[in-house]
């Protein structure tokens, strides 16, 4: 007998994937932040203008230390696409969370749903799990494609080594399903007030300002990527998520769902 | 099969909004095998009442069990055991008949789901429909793929909250048959209905409510209560002195002639009926033939919901 929750989660992706809207929203993305990155990494490599290394904040170019000044300015803008990989994580699960969770609302099917026997717990987790899982397994397998397609376009090894260090590495594989669980959390407490999946997901999708306030503030040099930013920066995330979750499960209750939910 | 006591359900006030008292004092019992009516106008806490019996909200006040279980405290046993049907079906539109129902087999934990979803499939008249998408159903085919729905685990107490409300005469029709059958079958069946007409033809008793319980009854024993029996004299020509005759008797109540009909209030027509008729027709009365004035259940509404239950034996009375 199949688990609640995987019945939930299979239910979600049938209905979601049948939305075209949503399913290109969905696709549209990864495509695009996977071939940005390659596509400039491609064009500076075989020669293309990477600008003036005086563009660059002086504080990126000490960090640099003994790559060369091509390949540390290769790397300086490689930081601001592998940022767009942050966004992945969080712009699908809120699509999917919206009209999974706002579109039970708008069609009037949780009252039959919460009459089965599944508990809140399950049925959360299900709804969760069907907007985080495609989200990180999106993200991973774009990295994925970005790290195969690296040395093929013959990017340098030093540039290949930055792209494939710890501080990415933690970004994409740890920092991504963090910020998964942010974003689906997020967007459970939204849809607890919204009434159209639409509204929904533009007023969760603000959850994308910190990473464009941190692609600014890495542009600007304010920041420097590395490890010990990416660690700490995650474990404030790690503690965020686990406040938010308890505020979904406390919001996320029958009786709430069904009296204030509308 | 369900027992409240003192049920009640206040919902909390927002900002400057007072608290809303949606159900209050709430006292039933409703036995396996029944077909029990609960009718109250719009707003009335009917499907919070619904709603608490089926573990979906939790009472302010009072207790209930339903199927041996207490509400609140082992509600998966209960949603285990229910089914329901509630205002406003709502499905999966843009996925199969037969995924929304197979979703719902596999969540009720259903042992053999492929064959159940076919079942009920077949026994509505949708298998033919079973691959297309919900979203193009009529509106009785999803009523009737929500009743599937409520029944796939063979529950043994159903809730329909409106069962035929929207639906066309024939569509309603299929849906009253189908509740008929499932009553057949012996399966505890709680109707919330505005159809009185629905509940009279159904229901074994109904419970008229608005808030709180205002009388439980068969529809026959509340006309009986409410208005009495009355019997109607058909006869071929009609004289004054006929109708004074039978005001003789002491049991004859508000005796009215109304064409050529007597009409007459009496407490036992069976016994009281032979005593008139040879009265009458020892007077040189011609009765064509003798019939009983049934009053409708809309009668009987109407009078409770505005007045209150003030009949010997009523809640207020």
């Amino acid at each position: 007998m199949a688990s609640p929750i995987k019945t939930i989660i299979d239910k979600e992706w049938a209905e979601v994937f049948k939305n075209r809207m949503v399913l290109l929203t969905i696709a549209l993305l990864p495509l695009i932040f996977t071939a940005l990155p390659i596509v400039f990494l491609a064009v500076t490599t075989t020669g293309g203008d990477l600008g003036s290394t005086a563009d660059m904040p002086p504080a990126y170019a000490a960090a640099c230390g003994a790559v060369s000044m091509a390949d540390c300015m290769q790397t300086y803008i490689l930081n601001e696409f592998l940022l767009l990989y942050m966004i992945m994580p969080l712009m699908i699960p809120i699509t999917i969370a919206a009209y999974s969770i706002v579109g039970e609302k708008a069609t009037r099917s949780l009252e039959p749903l919460l009459a089965t026997p599944i508990s809140t717990e399950e049925l959360l987790a299900g709804k969760s799990l069907a907007a985080v899982i495609p989200a990180v397994l999106a993200t991973w397998a774009c990295f994925l494609i970005f790290a195969i397609a690296l040395p093929i376009i013959g990017v340098s090894p030093a540039v290949i080594s930055y792209a494939l260090s710890p501080t990415w590495l933690v970004a994409i594989f740890v920092g991504g399903p963090l910020m998964a669980i942010f974003a689906v959390n997020i967007a459970v407490l939204v849809s607890s007030r919204a009434r159209d999946p639409r509204a929904a997901e533009q007023t969760a999708a603000v959850v994308i300002l910190p990473i464009l306030m941190l692609l600014f503030a890495v542009l600007a040099g304010f920041i420097i990527l590395n490890l010990t930013f990416m660690l700490a920066s995650f474990s404030v995330l790690l503690v965020l998520d686990v406040v938010l979750v308890y505020l979904g499960a406390r919001l996320f209750q029958r009786e709430a769902i069904l009296t204030r939910w509308n | 099969m369900i027992r409240t006591e003192h049920l009640g359900k206040t919902f909390a006030g927002r900002k400057k909004t007072p608290p809303v008292v949606a159900v209050k004092d709430l006292n039933i019992e409703v036995a396996e095998g029944e077909v029990f009516g609960f009718l109250g106008p719009n707003g009335a806490g009917k499907t919070t009442t619904v709603r608490m019996l089926t573990t979906l909200i939790g009472p302010s006040e009072g207790k209930a069990w339903v199927c041996g279980y207490e509400v609140g405290k082992t509600d998966q046993e209960i949603r285990r055991r229910v089914g329901i049907l509630t205002e406003t079906p709502g499905m999966y539109d843009r996925l199969s008949a037969e995924y929304n129902l197979m979703f719902y087999a596999k969540l009720n934990q259903v042992s053999d789901p492929a064959g159940q979803v076919e079942k009920y499939l077949r026994m509505l008249g949708l298998w033919e429909r079973r691959l297309d998408e919900v979203g193009s159903f009529s509106k009785g085919m999803r009523q009737k793929l929500a009743i599937a729905r409520a029944l796939l685990h063979e529950p043994k107490l159903l809730f329909l909250d409106e069962p035929t409300s929207g639906l066309d005469p024939e569509a309603a029709k299929l849906v009253r048959d189908f509740i008929e059958e499932l009553k057949l079958e012996g399966r505890t069946i709680f109707i919330c209905t505005h159809n009185l007409d629905e509940a009279d033809r159904l229901c074994q008793r109904i419970a008229i409510f608005k808030t709180s319980l205002i009388t439980e009854d068969s529809p026959e024993n509340l006309r009986k209560r409410l208005y009495g029996r009355t019997s109607v004299f058909h006869l071929k020509e009609i004289q004054p002195a006929w109708a004074e005759k039978v005001k003789t008797f002491d049991f004859a109540r508000d005796v009215q002639v109304v064409e050529n009909k007597l009409v007459v209030r009496l407490d036992d027509p069976e016994g009281q009926n032979p005593l008139i008729i040879r009265s009458l027709v020892e007077a040189g009365a011609s009765i064509q033939f003798v019939g009983e004035m049934r009053h409708s259940l809309e009668d009987i509404y109407l009078q409770l919901i505005h007045n209150g239950d003030e009949t010997p034996g009523g809640k207020n009375g």
